[in-house]
């Protein structure tokens, strides 16, 4: 690889979903979940991606591991484009990217045993040979993730939310990936054990020298793991920076609304909150324009005819907004 | 190395040493498990549960228990009425309607197995598939299986076994293979669901392949529904069997059933003055069919077929 590269590149991915209507199942319209988005994520890094629900901030990472085939647009990973892979050349791709799913319940096979669970993708690789050496891997992959290894014997519902999230964990890491997708991981968790979860997360990063791309909606979980974010609206990014950059001194709107919504645990510290108007606009039939238009407090006439463009405003700070010169 | 070689013998002693302990703790979270107690608050089931036992000893023991050859005729002890020598009574050949009652056991417990594992197997891939992958696949799948339901199967059967001749093993191919619809589509509807679980997108991108995610991570996951639809189906067989037989398109005399048992019923004065020669095989198909019918209700109810989210 490249000194210096980028280990994975997303250039102008969409993804539309089709609605279809009536007996022919003809398509009426789209939902443009993910509109043209374009990061890169270089080894070793997090690239934080937040945004409210509905966004497309999951349906970005799924694109990127090709669980959901993206419309259009490429994914290059370690030089090579994702969506042009062969079945096989897939499967073996697969190895070095993983991803950890937000709901611990729903991700776990309930008629599985945790040893299956973490170390079925050992057999289907062949990194293993028999059964002893795969206890003995799923083992030492729990211990990694901080639980005992006699865990390994029974299924996921005897365990708690956050035992869950660390067997998701495990099973992310059997196969040794250089990259991993974090598809909002701590959401379904309470705090106490988010920030369990997130300090797992960091420890294993430098130990195994991890690349995230990690989802969620809370922006103070973000800046707790991540070096780069990017603030997703209605299937576009809005502004992506540096995470000091974006806390710091925020230009997009949008985020400067977000960031006024994260609390500050000091009561003393007075700040003035940005209350956006109205919802959300439905995806189906996104703004003409800028996409936040609507909803902005500082919107011009120009903003709902020309879409701006996300546009270097010097270290490393994209930003997406007429406003900004 | 020999170290290393010494070392790992004792690791693999103590884990098979582990292997037979968590062997003895499924037995025992068996017994205490969720769904056997469920199972064991109903008492109808249990009962049903139990009268299947015996009858499956019985049909495995027959010539054991029965008291005399069922095909043994004897023409001097015709239409006897029951007395001590023959309990039941004699039948039209005088051959002994106990003996005879123990082994139509055999052919009612046959066909009810037999038919059912045929059509679940068939049912089960054929819903597995259309569930699983949709599209047009699931189209001409469900096509199909809404023509075979649409015809009435009793009738198709009886031509079906007209044409290629009456007997056990005929009977048992023709209900597997028409019987599949209904159990596909329970399958295809929990597929359908189920696919669309995270766990079914973290077998994929760790690499699992389409049919290993049916077998291996879906389908545990519908044993329950299918093992309920398979109990109330071999009802359903072991009296469509016997109602082939009564009509004398099922099992051939003399290899008896309960169905053909009761052909003589169809005779008026059988039916009036002999009610030895009937009651018995119709009591045993209501007891056994019914006795299925709570092992089902029981079984829906301890697996809780709908609504348990794990």
């Amino acid at each position: 690889m490249k000194k210096n590269g980028y280990l994975i590149k997303v250039e102008n991915l969409k993804k539309y979903f089709p609605i279809r209507k009536g007996v022919f199942s003809r398509v009426s319209n789209y939902v443009r979940a993910v509109d043209g988005i374009s990061f890169s994520i270089k080894k070793g890094e997090t690239l934080g991606l937040v945004g409210e629900s509905g966004c497309g901030k999951t349906t970005t990472g799924k694109c990127i591991l090709r669980l959901i085939e993206p419309t259009e647009g490429k994914v290059i990973f370690k030089d090579k484009n994702v969506g042009d892979l062969s079945n096989e050349e897939l499967h073996e791709m697969r190895r070095n990217m993983q991803i950890i799913f937000q709901d611990p319940y729903g991700s776990l096979n309930p008629r599985m045993t945790v040893r299956d669970i973490v170390g079925r993708s050992l057999s289907v690789y062949n990194l293993v040979q028999g059964e002893k050496q795969k206890e003995k891997r799923v083992g030492e992959l729990l211990e990694v993730v901080g639980l005992k290894k006699e865990y390994m014997r029974r299924y996921p519902h005897e365990f708690s939310g956050g035992q869950r999230q660390r067997i998701g964990i495990a099973r992310a890491l059997a196969l040794n990936p250089e990259f991993v997708v974090c598809d909002e991981p701590v959401s379904a968790l309470d705090v106490s054990i988010q920030a369990q979860v997130i300090n797992l997360l960091k420890e294993l990063q430098e130990k195994f020298n991890l690349t995230y791309l990690f989802i969620s909606h809370d922006l103070s979980v973000v800046r707790y793991i991540s070096d780069k974010v990017a603030v997703m609206y209605l299937g576009k990014i809005v502004e992506l920076a540096n995470w000091d950059g974006i806390y710091s001194s925020p230009l997009h709107p949008y985020t400067q609304a977000l960031l006024s919504a994260t609390p500050i645990p000091d009561t003393r510290v007075r700040r003035e909150r940005i209350i956006l108007q109205g919802d959300v606009p439905s995806p189906i039939n996104p703004p003409s324009g800028c996409r936040f238009h609507p909803r902005c407090p500082y919107a011009k006439p120009e903003c709902s005819q020309s879409e701006p463009e996300l546009k270097d405003v010097g270290r490393g700070h994209y930003v997406a907004c007429h406003l900004v010169k | 190395m020999r170290k290393r070689e010494d070392a790992l013998l004792k690791r693999d002693n103590l884990t098979d040493a582990e292997d037979t302990s968590t062997k003895l703790n499924i037995f025992k979270s068996l017994k205490k498990s969720r769904t056997w107690r469920r199972f064991r608050r109903h008492k109808l089931a249990l009962v049903g549960a139990t009268f299947l036992l015996v009858l499956i000893l019985i049909a495995i023991f027959a010539p054991l228990i029965a008291p005399y050859d069922p095909y043994a005729i004897d023409l001097s002890a015709y239409r006897n009425p029951p007395s001590y020598a023959h309990w039941l009574g004699t039948d039209t050949a005088g051959r002994d309607v106990l003996s005879r009652l123990i082994y139509a056991s055999r052919v009612s417990l046959l066909v009810g197995l037999g038919a059912v594992s045929i059509y679940v197997i068939i049912g089960t891939i054929l819903g597995a598939i259309s569930g699983y992958y949709g599209g047009w696949v699931d189209h001409i799948i469900m096509r199909i299986a809404d023509a075979v339901l649409c015809f009435p199967l009793f009738v198709i059967i009886l031509v079906a076994v007209t044409i290629v001749g009456p007997s056990l093993y005929n009977i048992i191919l023709a209900l597997g293979v028409l019987w599949w619809p209904g159990i596909s589509r329970i399958v295809r509807g929990e597929f359908l669901s189920l696919r669309e679980r995270e766990f079914v997108e973290a077998a994929k991108a760790t690499g699992e392949h389409s049919i290993s995610i049916i077998f291996r991570y879906i389908l545990p996951n519908v044993v329950a529904p299918i093992i309920v639809a398979a109990t109330f189906g071999m009802a359903s067989a072991i009296l469509a069997e016997a109602g082939l037989s009564f009509l004398g398109l099922g099992v051939q005399p003399p290899t008896p059933s309960w169905g053909n048992m009761l052909i003589d019923a169809q005779s008026l004065t059988i039916l009036k003055s002999m009610p030895w020669l009937w009651i018995p095989p119709g009591a045993m198909i209501l007891i056994t069919v019914l006795s299925i019918n709570f092992v089902g209700d029981g079984l829906r109810d301890a697996f809780d077929v709908r609504g348990r989210a794990e």
